[in-house]
């Protein structure tokens, strides 16, 4: 029993297949789960299908009717929300953030529970429940210091600034998931590593980062998702500063009371939206994947 | 010193890149020696600059907010002079924050079970919906509900709230042109959000739509981790698939249950994205008011640091006594009893 089974895969495979004659007990049932959960995809998706077919609407269209089809299928809310709105620059904003924080996360975080998981020193454990605590402390309550601190740094309303403190806080989540991954790789590959006269710095880079490729791209997907997905970190340290698509999406959403223009706001929705979604559609299967591995440790 | 270490250290690896893999290993003795420069700088760096990143943004802040808490802090002032636990005194009088509390709590016992019951049950439709005679398989088509479940969870939380804000709509939205359609005409114009009897339904709901994916995918992988074979057995006993449900798959998969508590309690508890996109100012009557809302606007709008720090502590110690109690009800109730695989 020491073998573990890590593929999503279930074990009835094993079971030699037989015809089922289905009952009229199982077509009832079957039929009642279907119809849950079409029901509950319906609600999921048809939100969803009224933003985007929304954000092809002028306003008043939207007020006539929120079923009728947009007479003109035209991208100019898409133009208005892209330009004038700022919805484009924040996105690239957001874009050069996330993936700068991402890369930079990925590599310190993969660093920090590397040395923790597979060196003890005085001190490690007492590191490692320092990074627990910061899984557990609301982010609210750092908000107002780190206003400070990265005034006196002179990274207030900073996209450096921004990436730092993104890197910070989700450094705990990345060293606590790999953290178990690297305990669980064999340690007979660093002996032969280092038999075969690697240094420290080799044996983590081509010899312990490769083989933790499937940990790194787990984790690299919930970092992005959680970076990507940021609201009270910009709002809070880059108010002032270059905006990036939560916030700016926010902004716009909070002057719409003066300026009505729905339209553009279903476009800035869905330009915020698609993109992501498209990505998780072409990933979903690594992503299912992730999510059993991330919890079954 | 250590530029020789360094030397004798590039000397090896440099050797080690000549002589092949085979070479008998005379190289294994450089291991045991107490440093070389290249465990010192592997250390500094590979501990020393994540550390430094986390204690100057992470623990540093939280530590100081403890010490502002104590103090009358506002904002750009100089001085700040120590009080003691006069800003929670402050803050356990006001009665708006101890509502914005009220309305937390009610987060808190209301959000993570609807979520977990509703994400339970569409995960056991989509795992054991199937045939109950043969091999033990999920429904047809199964993966398709769970990928369109997911999507909410890939959506930033404001653009969901932003989203909600418009399909509340009194008068456009499409909440109100479903019910009006379906003949329920007495929504017409109703404003979901702006009534204080339903904008805390309404909030919820849009919550719990956007995480019910989540927890559905998440207890999915853990009801496919149950061997099939304890499936088989209960069969063979003659267990229903209710009975199934309540005696094999949710005592098998309780660790990820109170994971997932654990997570939404939390995020009810925080819940700060959500109120402020789908109403800014509190709600009518503040009757969506959190916490975090309040903590916000007395430090960014009214610039009272300290007692916006007190706000926070208070929101943390409210954390970790939520997530204390979730482990001690799950301890008493019996888990980590007979639940190890």
């Amino acid at each position: 029993m020491t073998t573990k089974v890590s593929t999503p895969e279930r074990k009835s495979l094993h079971f030699q297949p037989r015809t089922p004659a289905t009952s009229t007990s199982d077509k009832v049932v079957g039929a009642v789960s279907h119809t849950a959960l079409t029901i509950w995809t319906l609600i999921v998706i048809l939100p969803l299908l009224w933003t985007f077919m929304s954000s092809f609407k002028t306003s008043s269209e939207i007020f006539a009717s929120p079923f009728a089809l947009p007479a003109e299928w035209k991208l100019d809310n898409y133009v208005k929300a892209w330009s004038e709105a700022g919805i484009g620059s924040a996105f690239l904003n957001s874009v050069l953030v996330v993936a700068v924080a991402l890369v930079i996360v990925m590599v310190l975080g993969a660093m920090c529970a590397y040395v923790l998981a597979r060196y003890t020193f005085p001190g490690s454990r007492a590191i490692y429940y320092l990074m627990l605590a910061g899984l557990t402390f609301p982010i609210f309550l750092a908000m107002v210091p780190l206003f400070f601190v990265l005034k006196n740094m002179g990274l207030l309303n900073t996209l450096p600034g921004l990436i730092l403190v993104y890197v910070g806080f989700a450094l705990p989540f990345t060293v606590f998931f790999l953290f178990s991954f690297f305990k669980s790789l064999p340690h007979e590959i660093t002996e032969a590593a280092a038999l075969d006269g690697a240094g420290e710095w080799r044996t983590f880079f081509q010899v312990m980062l490769p083989m933790a490729k499937p940990g790194l791209a787990s984790v690299a997907i919930f970092n992005f998702l959680g970076l990507w997905n940021q609201f009270l970190i910009p709002v809070s340290i880059n108010a002032a500063g270059p905006r990036v698509l939560s916030q700016e999406l926010a902004a716009f959403a909070g002057q719409m009371g003066y300026a009505v223009d729905y339209g553009a706001l279903f476009a800035a929705v869905s330009v915020t939206v698609i993109p992501v979604l498209i990505v998780y559609v072409i990933f979903q299967r690594q992503l299912q994947g992730s999510v059993s591995q991330g919890t079954s440790k | 010193m250590s530029s020789v270490k360094t030397q004798q250290s590039r000397n090896d690896d440099g050797l080690a890149a000549v002589v092949p893999a085979t070479a008998p290993p005379q190289v294994i003795k450089r291991r045991r020696k107490p440093l070389t420069w290249d465990k010192v700088s592997f250390f500094a760096v590979f501990l020393g600059l994540p550390l430094a990143i986390y204690l100057l943004f992470v623990i540093w802040p939280f530590i100081q907010a403890f010490g502002y808490s104590l103090t009358d802090w506002s904002g750009f002032s100089p001085t700040q002079n120590f009080i003691g636990l006069e800003n929670y005194s402050k803050i356990f009088t006001d009665d708006i924050f101890m509502k914005a509390m009220g309305n937390n709590i009610l987060l808190v016992i209301f959000l993570p079970i609807i979520t977990i019951i509703l994400s339970l049950i569409l995960a056991s439709l989509v795992t054991v919906g199937g045939s109950s005679k043969g091999q033990i398989k999920g429904l047809r088509n199964s993966s398709f509900y769970r990928v369109v479940s997911f999507f909410p969870y890939t959506i930033p939380a404001i653009a969901i709230g932003i989203m909600w804000g418009q399909i509340y709509d009194p008068s456009g939205g499409l909440l109100n042109g479903i019910l009006t359609g379906l003949g329920m005409d007495q929504f017409k114009d109703f404003a979901w959000l702006g009534d204080k009897n339903t904008a805390m339904i309404a909030t919820m709901f849009v919550i719990v739509w956007g995480f019910v994916g989540f927890y559905m995918v998440l207890f999915v992988a853990g009801i496919k981790g149950i061997p099939a074979e304890l499936f088989e057995a209960a069969r063979i006993d003659g267990a229903g698939r209710f009975r199934t449900a309540v005696s094999i798959t949710i005592p098998l998969i309780r660790d990820n249950i109170q994971t997932a508590y654990i997570y939404m309690g939390i995020l009810a508890l925080d819940a700060f994205v959500y109120m402020a996109a789908l109403n800014s100012g509190g709600g009518p009557d503040n009757s969506t008011l959190v916490m975090a809302q309040q903590l916000f606007f007395t430090a960014f709008s009214k610039g009272q640091f300290g007692l916006a720090s007190a706000m926070g502590v208070v929101l943390a110690v409210a954390t970790l006594i939520f997530s204390g109690l979730v482990f001690v009800v799950n301890r008493l109730t019996g888990g980590d009893k007979d639940v190890s695989l």
